[in-house]
């Protein structure tokens, strides 16, 4: 607790004890109403306060106004009826205290138990200078300095390692509890920690531009993107307030005019101007407007934690409702790590004829080329390389040792009018022909990821009606993968644009639901800001997919996807309970107290009462680590 | 340019006062409050003097928040 509800609580204390003894010890009169008005000065004053200051500052209809008129009413009613019983008003102010501390406390708390959660800022980068190491902030760091990360230390930058090797905690990043092993050479990710050995790492990014300034900026700006839940509420309350208070006021006047003037009964005004304040009471809209916001921020965090980076509420709304999920095939679904599954209808010896592919792709950086290269084993003699040219969506065509090599697909064979051997097994063929000479081909294969399977079960058994799958990919390749995976439709053999065009139509064919794009990040950027929700996966150290997804996963199993949706959807379920349990019984309240079946009691059960436990549910959204 | 101050502020509905109440303010051309995270980040208009412009900023919450705080 800090300072300011320290003191909230004393006064809270101090009133409930003048309370205690005040019923105990008989007084009456004037000394009776100087010593319960003492009561209520000490636990309402800085409310009658605010609503003094409210008023002077034209903005009159806010929660203290509506306190102080229920309060200071209860009072006048009560030195007006000589009943004596000036107990309600002060209550009604002390159970609106205990519910305003108890709401600051809570939220406080939730605020900083998912603070916590992203505790992945590092405080310091050991720089070595003259031998000796300097502890310095990571933000002073320029990029290519060599930084020392000891065993137990987060790594503060992005960076290369340059010595040692150890293990590495990545639970803050990704929600993966299996620490990964790293060895020089290898790239390691700023927020990471380093559990075993001494590691030297030379940064390769500015703090600023690091994966943990990304995720922590991605993280505390996802709340100021609002959901429609959290507009619905602001205009709601902008409404709501101003017209309870009239209808308290129309409660207050109306009825003991009518009575007096058509039905010549006695007017009742003590009655109806009780009823007036009770309404004034319960129409306090904290309970939706603190809720609903604190619901998505705990789910916000929740998801950061399990590593689901969800970049606004807005989104974590449209997750919920997603329909329709499209894939990327390579890199998503499957590993997208290539490896040669065998050579066919071979001329020559199977070694030669991969040498005559690595060595014609040597150029390329492409995965398949990096594929035939890891299968050839030997180092490249680039010497024996000639003239290399890259027919685009073709293959290559290549001077290897004097011989013209064309390697590339089925197109590639047909421009050059080479007659070729359809390959019967799935996966990607590369065709090899020797000065116009059919030589043989290469199959590499991907494989799918091992949770792919049970990923898109999973999502059906959500209630996700359509899966689709689109690739680059040959169809046959393409059809294998999408019928081992359970996915309903398969679109082929596409372009980095088409794909665009066929989310499209995939966006105007759905009836309702969102349409969810799930891609690595590769070449699918705009693929992933046309969808309704774009997901990246296994996106760390890629900027542009960061920069273009609207929820990243920093893990690539496919089963967060599934993680992702469970999420959502609990937290806008307990979004809609809380919407509806504020509403339901503030306006079960309002109804009962106009015919007068209520008390002040009542009213504060549905002012504070609601509240306290909306906001009980509320935190509930950041447990969803067994979803 | 844009500012991020941290601010302290105890309701919802009162941060989103502050975040009316800032974009108000001569000089503010954006400003948006983030409760959860008791965090302010303004953009200023070219030319102004961030530091002056939020004298008035804080001047105008307190007006409608007398509890809040910014840390300038």
């Amino acid at each position: 607790m800090n300072k300011k509800q320290k003191k909230v609580l004393l006064r809270i204390v101090v009133t409930a004890v003048m309370l205690v003894v005040l019923q105990l010890v008989k007084t009456t009169g004037a000394l009776r109403l100087a010593l319960y008005l003492a009561a209520y000065l000490v636990i309402g004053w800085d409310i009658l306060r605010k609503a003094f200051h409210g008023i002077l500052n034209r903005r009159v209809f806010d929660e203290n106004f509506l306190m102080a008129v229920a309060t200071v009413g209860a009072f006048a009613l009560a030195i007006h009826t000589k009943s004596g019983d000036y107990l309600e008003g002060i209550a009604v102010m002390l159970f609106y205290q205990i519910g305003e501390l108890f709401q600051s406390y809570a939220v406080g708390k939730s605020r900083k138990n998912i603070a916590a959660l992203m505790d992945i800022r590092p405080d310091y980068a050991n720089v070595e200078v003259d031998g000796r190491v300097e502890q310095v902030d990571p933000e002073e760091v320029a990029v290519g300095t060599v930084i020392v990360v000891q065993p137990g230390e987060k790594v503060p930058l992005d960076g290369v390692i340059l010595e040692g090797n150890s293990s590495l905690d990545t639970v803050a990043l990704t929600g993966e509890s299996i620490p990964r092993d790293v060895v020089a050479g290898d790239g390691i990710i700023s927020g990471c920690i380093n559990l075993s050995g001494l590691l030297k790492v030379q940064t390769t990014k500015e703090f600023g531009e690091s994966t943990v300034s990304k995720i922590l900026d991605m993280v505390e700006n996802a709340s100021s993107r609002k959901s429609r839940a959290e507009d619905f509420i602001a205009r709601f309350a902008r409404i709501y307030t101003p017209a309870v208070c009239y209808s308290a006021l129309a409660l207050a006047l109306l009825p003991p005019l009518v009575r007096l003037a058509f039905l010549s009964l006695t007017p009742q005004w003590g009655v109806w101007a009780y009823r007036a304040l009770i309404f004034l009471v319960v129409s306090c809209p904290c309970a939706l407007v603190i809720s609903v916001p604190l619901s998505f921020f705990a789910g916000l965090g929740g998801a950061s934690k399990e590593g689901v980076l969800i970049k606004g509420s807005n989104y974590l709304e449209a997750l919920a409702q997603v329909q329709c999920v499209v894939f990327d095939k390579t890199g998503t679904l499957t590993e997208g790590t290539f490896e040669v599954a065998g050579i066919h209808h071979s001329v020559m010896e199977e070694e030669r004829l991969l040498e005559y592919a690595a060595l014609a792709e040597c150029a390329s950086n492409h995965p398949i080329s990096k594929s035939l290269q890891r299968a050839y084993g030997k180092e490249i003699d680039r010497s024996r390389v000639g003239e290399i040219q890259e027919i685009s969506g073709h293959g290559v065509v290549a001077v290897v040792d004097g011989q013209t090599v064309a390697i590339g697909n089925d197109k590639l064979m047909e421009q050059h009018r080479i007659p070729y051997h359809e390959c019967g097994s799935a996966g990607t063929v590369i065709h090899v022909a020797v000065d116009g000479a059919y030589a043989g081909h290469v199959l590499i294969s991907d494989t799918v990821k091992p949770h792919a399977k049970a990923a898109v079960a999973a999502l059906k058994a959500l209630g996700v009606t359509r899966t689709v799958m689109l690739t680059g990919d040959r169809d046959r390749a393409a059809r294998q993968v999408a019928a081992e995976l359970g996915v309903d439709e398969v679109h082929s053999e596409l372009l980095p644009g088409d794909k665009v065009d066929r989310l499209e139509q995939i966006l105007t064919s759905g009836k309702g639901g969102k349409v969810a794009f799930v891609g690595d990040g590769i070449n699918d950027a705009p693929v992933l800001t046309r969808a309704d929700v774009g997901i990246a996966m296994g996106a760390l150290g890629s900027d542009a997919a960061i920069e273009a997804a609207d929820v990243v996963l920093m893990d690539d199993d496919p089963l967060q996807i599934v993680k992702g949706i469970k999420i959502a959807r609990k937290c806008t379920g307990i979004v809609r309970q809380n919407i509806l349990l504020a509403l339901v019984v503030k306006f079960g309240c309002l109804s009962l107290t106009a015919v007068g079946l209520s008390n002040m009691w009542l009213a504060i059960f549905a002012d504070v009462g609601v509240m306290v436990l909306a906001v009980l549910n509320a935190i509930r959204a950041l447990r969803v680590h067994n979803l | 340019m844009k500012k991020t101050y941290k601010i302290e502020v105890d309701c919802a509905n009162c941060a989103n006062l502050m975040e009316e109440t800032t974009r108000k303010v001569a000089g503010v051309a954006a400003a948006t409050v983030n409760f959860m995270t008791q965090k302010m980040v303004v953009e200023f208009e070219d030319g102004q003097e961030p530091a002056r412009v939020m004298k008035d900023v804080l001047k105008a919450c307190k007006k409608v928040e007398p509890d809040c705080e910014i840390e300038l």
